[in-house]
């Protein structure tokens, strides 16, 4: 048993990739299985990630979730900042561009809107909570936006990682409430055309959530509204730690 | 060659998130300003810039690809490693703020393909 614990804790990033595939793959299984497809399998593995995090903080009392278990800590080192922001840049390749013009205009008001309406949303409800520093508020309100922006910016700004969890929570919450809910609230909001998708796209920014609500609605609008939201979480990221944390410090003093 | 996509996506995010960092120290801010969205601009820009010149090769596009997808793997790895056990305590506030989001958004979903509709010819 020692042997299988040194064993794994030497690996330590092998081991963390064999047990990031483990929960994925469980993950759509149950996805399958379980929910119908209903539920993306992605939304599943990262609320998997938040549960396995819960566990480690139990176990180790510590501040980096499963991280802090040895066995595991390549986790750290996959789930952290270098290799985050590396394949989060990453996924910018895939965007195209020719495509996202003709989206013009809707595509640029809706991401604008998508980006505004969720930070207040979430500083106001983050302020309603007794946050009162910009950064808290700002890390915040980005989660709102979507869970990476969330994480970039409370990255950048320094934020403790309760913020951050907090952070994370909104955004997952939100990609799985979108990805439920899309398919129930399709009639009501016009969503038949690649148009509307990609305005929804645009205005709810979450791609596992759009993408997911997407297809669980009507698969052919899902490359409109995943084309629109994968510039959300470049936009995000650019006016996040930037413009938006400006005009919050400028409030809060 | 695979490692010419892995070197491109490396160039782009050190100028980006070097750009974020001076941006930083411009605005007197201990942090970094949008270095990641700027290293996103950069490989889209990279990319047109290679498939017009027609120089967008099978290697490239594999070595940045692989990044990508490996985006996902990595948010859960992420999410494995905060400290969820002091955000439980914010619990009501994380619905509240999840469920508002949405429901504005939706809100102002279904103005837009109103407005749009009447636009249209």
């Amino acid at each position: 048993m020692s042997f299988l614990v040194d064993l794994l804790t030497k690996q330590g990033l092998v081991t963390a990739f064999a047990v990031v595939g483990a929960i994925i793959y469980a993950s759509h299984l149950i996805s399958k299985y379980l929910t119908g497809g209903r539920i993306h399998g992605s939304a599943i593995a990262i609320l998997a990630g938040l549960g396995l995090a819960y566990w480690g903080g139990v176990a180790t009392h510590g501040q980096k979730g499963i991280a802090d278990v040895p066995m595991f800590a390549g986790i750290g080192l996959l789930g952290g900042a270098l290799l985050r922001d590396f394949a989060i840049v990453a996924t910018a390749f895939e965007v195209d561009v020719v495509q996202a013009r003709r989206a013009g205009l809707l595509g640029a008001l809706s991401l604008a809107l998508g980006t505004i309406i969720p930070f207040g949303i979430g500083v106001a409800v983050a302020r309603f909570y007794g946050y009162t520093d910009a950064v808290s508020l700002t890390t915040i309100g980005d989660g709102a936006i979507t869970y990476i922006v969330g994480l970039v910016t409370g990255a950048a700004l320094g934020a403790s990682s309760p913020v951050m969890a907090l952070s994370i929570g909104v955004g997952v919450l939100k990609a799985i409430i979108v990805m439920i809910g899309t398919p129930f609230l399709a009639p009501f909001i016009g969503l038949n055309n690649p148009r509307s998708a990609m305005s929804y796209g645009g205005l709810m920014g979450t791609v596992s959530g759009v993408t997911g609500g997407l297809a669980a609605t009507d698969p052919r609008l899902v490359p409109y509204g995943a084309l629109i939201a994968t510039f959300h979480t470049g936009f995000g990221c650019l006016v996040g730690p930037s413009i938006l944390y400006f005009t919050v410090r400028a409030f809060t003093g | 060659m695979t490692i010419y996509g892995v070197a491109l996506l490396a160039i782009c995010t050190l100028i980006g998130v070097g750009l974020g960092d001076l941006l930083g120290m411009a605005l007197h801010v201990k942090a970094n300003v949008g270095g990641v969205g700027i290293a996103m601009v950069l490989l889209i820009s990279a990319r047109v810039w290679l498939s017009h010149r027609g120089a967008l090769s099978a290697g490239i596009k594999l070595g940045t690809e692989f990044w990508a997808t490996m985006y996902i793997p990595i948010v859960v790895a992420m999410a494995a490693q905060q400290n969820v056990l002091s955000a439980a305590s914010g619990g009501p506030m994380v619905v509240i703020a999840a469920v508002l989001t949405v429901g504005a958004c939706a809100g102002v979903v279904a103005l837009i393909s109103r407005i749009d509709k009447g636009e249209k010819p």
